[in-house]
């Protein structure tokens, strides 16, 4: 009998496979007395042993698939697993108490884990967690149960996970992930949008999707419908494998415009480009027929590792990037971390309003020596295309101010050291914070561009915290409040000669872009899969209808009602 | 018994890659080997035990050597600590 749970469609398309658990396995330890003190130490070494190859063997497989940076966290695993210190101890209590092994480990590792959590340093509370990593993998080995080893996957899976961490999802091989769902998150949570960038279908927030489906049920991932179907009836399977082809075929349809340009029927053009995380994202760009790059969020770079990257790895990725685009506009935003987005090796307190507090590009202008390193990677890469950099989060005229000029000395200190850096660099900001929507006709006399980014803004806006799903409600992007900020900024763009874009969840959305059409917006920035889509509806458009369009909307008084007379004006 | 005495000079101090190097290249030895900085000594085999000094920019640390091999783990330890520019 097949069962349905229902959640949010994060990411487009259809996913059959096998479900893989990415979840905790039982590891409940009990105390025993235990005679044979030799056979029991054996045991635990052979469970070291077993350990250390499986380790091994992920160390090496996250090496070749994803990178020298990634697989370092496995080394320092492989370090505490011969810890002696740690190793020791636990043969030394099996022997002279004469207890069992998962006791033993248990009890020896749970005090070196206290002893890291109580330092007064975030990047030794990590370590905290390399010890209880280790000490899982040893126990689950103990007591002969499986934990899941993502990076080892080699068939085609579905993931099912309470929520997915940047972590987790560094260790996924696409070749393999064909969907995932979660139990909690939403539309613009981190795991939501690493499935678009792997054009992989997902559903979040489906609340009860670890507790209903096991290890090797055959899953559904409709992620149109935001629907999850776990051991579907063979007429299911059948219906969806059709919608599989009908989909591929309406991908097909619109893969026909990959090389033509974005204009409406009535010849007004607009610039599609994509986001991207990484310079491997550029695959997908060129396939879903990016203009450029819009928002290359550059903190994936600094993500799960365990020290910053240097000037030299940064130059590289931006290089990459700049000569992939081939001379088409690369958007770079500068390091947007804190908030929800943490370093372990940036020693942040905790903040009661991560997302009202220390992030971006206030952290960046306080700790001036990473905000530097970008920089010099970044001018230094200029060279190779077509370069704008955008600061995150500005909220006011000084901050920008700041960031232009910390940027001017690093370009010259270049200069002077012999260093070729490209002329009229285009430098923007980040519209996010309603400050600054407000003051754009300011702005727009001292930036070259703008670039709004909706899913802060409208989290701002509405003082409604995107990651708490019981103020959800409030996340609503055709409110006439959204819509009016919009078009403050677009105005105030043109009326200074600059151009206007927006990079967040609302540029590619099928009711967004006819408003924005009509009020003018010139760049629209999305994931690379919703390109084609977008470039078919807008083709579909007349400038002039839109205009009309959103004067009307404007006007309107809720999201719903906004919502409505779009659907309706498209029929 | 052979000891050396070194200021670290890397801005992040000995922390994560360096201490993993540390104790990598110390674990191909027999000797003992020891690691002190201010009031504490720590196996230097053990990663737990190294990165719990916290050493940071400017600590002088002290690293000693006991058993067969002490003089050449000393001299690969000094080794690794210049090449990786941690300390000198």
């Amino acid at each position: 009998m097949s069962t349905l749970i229902s959640g949010i469609a994060a990411s487009n398309g259809i996913a059959i496979a096998k479900a893989y658990r990415l979840t905790e396995p039982d590891l409940t330890i009990e105390k025993r007395s235990i005679e044979d003190v030799q056979a029991e130490i054996s045991r635990f070494k052979e469970a070291i042993q077993k350990s250390t190859v499986e380790l091994e063997v992920i160390r090496d497989k996250a090496e070749k698939d994803l990178g020298a940076d990634k697989a370092a966290i496995f080394d320092a695993h492989l370090l505490v697993l011969a810890d002696p210190e740690l190793i020791n101890p636990i043969s030394d209590k099996i022997q002279s108490e004469k207890v069992n092994a998962e006791f033993s480990l248990n009890e020896t590792a749970s005090m070196f884990i206290t002893m890291f959590e109580q330092m007064d340093n975030e990047y030794m509370k990590e370590r905290a967690a390399d010890i209880r990593d280790v000490t899982k993998r040893v126990l689950s080995h103990l007591l002969g149960v499986h934990i899941p080893n993502p990076s080892l996957i080699a068939e085609e899976v579905i993931i099912v996970a309470e929520d997915l961490t940047p972590s987790d999802t560094a260790q996924l091989n696409p070749v393999y992930v064909k969907g995932f769902t979660t139990d909690i998150g939403g539309r613009t949570s981190h795991s939501a949008i690493m499935a678009r960038s792997l054009e992989i279908p997902a559903i979040v927030g489906a609340k009860t999707v670890t507790s209903s489906i096991e290890n090797g049920d055959l899953v559904i991932i409709d992620g149109l419908k935001g629907e999850v179907h776990i051991n579907p009836t063979p007429e299911l399977v059948k219906r969806y494998e059709e919608q599989q082809v009908a989909y591929a075929n309406q991908k097909a349809e619109w893969a026909k415009l990959v090389h033509e340009k974005t204009v409406t029927k009535d010849g007004h053009h607009v610039e599609l480009a994509a986001n991207i995380g990484t310079p491997k994202d550029l695959e997908g760009v060129h396939q879903n027929g990016g203009e450029g790059i819009g928002l290359y969020r550059t903190e994936f770079l600094y993500m799960g590792r365990n020290d910053f990257p240097s000037e030299e790895e940064q130059f590289e990725a931006y290089k990459a990037v700049l000569e992939g685009m081939a001379g088409k506009p690369v958007v770079v935003r500068t390091l947007d971390i804190g908030g929800d987005k943490e370093l372990p090796y940036l020693q942040l307190p905790k903040e009661m309003n991560p997302f009202l507090g220390y992030r971006a590009i206030r952290l960046c202008l306080n700790e001036q020596q990473i905000f530097r390193t970008q920089l010099r990677a970044l001018l230094r890469a200029s060279v190779y295309g077509d370069l704008k950099i955008m600061f995150p989060m500005i909220a006011t005229l000084a901050e920008f101010r700041e960031a232009k000029a910390v940027m001017a000395e690093v370009r010259q200190e270049l200069l002077d050291g012999g260093v070729q850096v490209a002329e009229n660099i285009q430098v923007g900001i980040m519209v996010e914070i309603p400050s600054t929507a407000v003051m754009a006709d300011v702005f727009a006399k001292e930036v070259d561009f703008f670039s709004i980014g909706t899913n802060d803004l409208i989290q701002y806006t509405m003082a409604a915290d995107r990651m708490n799903e019981r103020v959800s409600y409030l996340y609503q992007p055709y409110n006439p409040a959204i819509l009016r900020l919009v078009k403050m900024v677009i105005d105030a763009a043109h009326k200074e000669g600059k151009w206007a874009g927006m990079c967040g969840e609302m540029a590619g959305d099928e009711v967004a872009i006819p408003i924005l059409i009509g009020l003018g917006l010139d760049e629209f920035s999305m994931s690379a899969t919703s390109i084609l889509k977008a470039r078919s509806l807008i083709s579909q458009l007349s400038l002039e209808d839109m205009k009309k369009l959103s004067q009307d909307v404007l006007e309107l008084d809720t999201n719903d009602n906004v919502k409505e007379a779009v659907i309706n004006a498209l029929k | 018994m052979v000891e050396k005495t070194f200021t670290v000079t890397a801005e992040t101090g000995i922390h994560a890659r360096p201490a993993t190097l540390l104790v990598q290249a110390a674990g191909k030895f027999d000797s003992d080997i020891n690691l002190a900085y201010k009031e504490k000594k720590v196996n230097l085999k053990s990663i737990m035990g190294v990165m719990s000094l916290g050493i940071g920019k400017d600590a002088v640390i002290t690293i000693s050597a006991e058993g067969s091999d002490e003089n050449d783990a000393l001299n690969t330890l000094a080794d690794t600590l210049n090449r990786e520019g941690l300390a000198e």
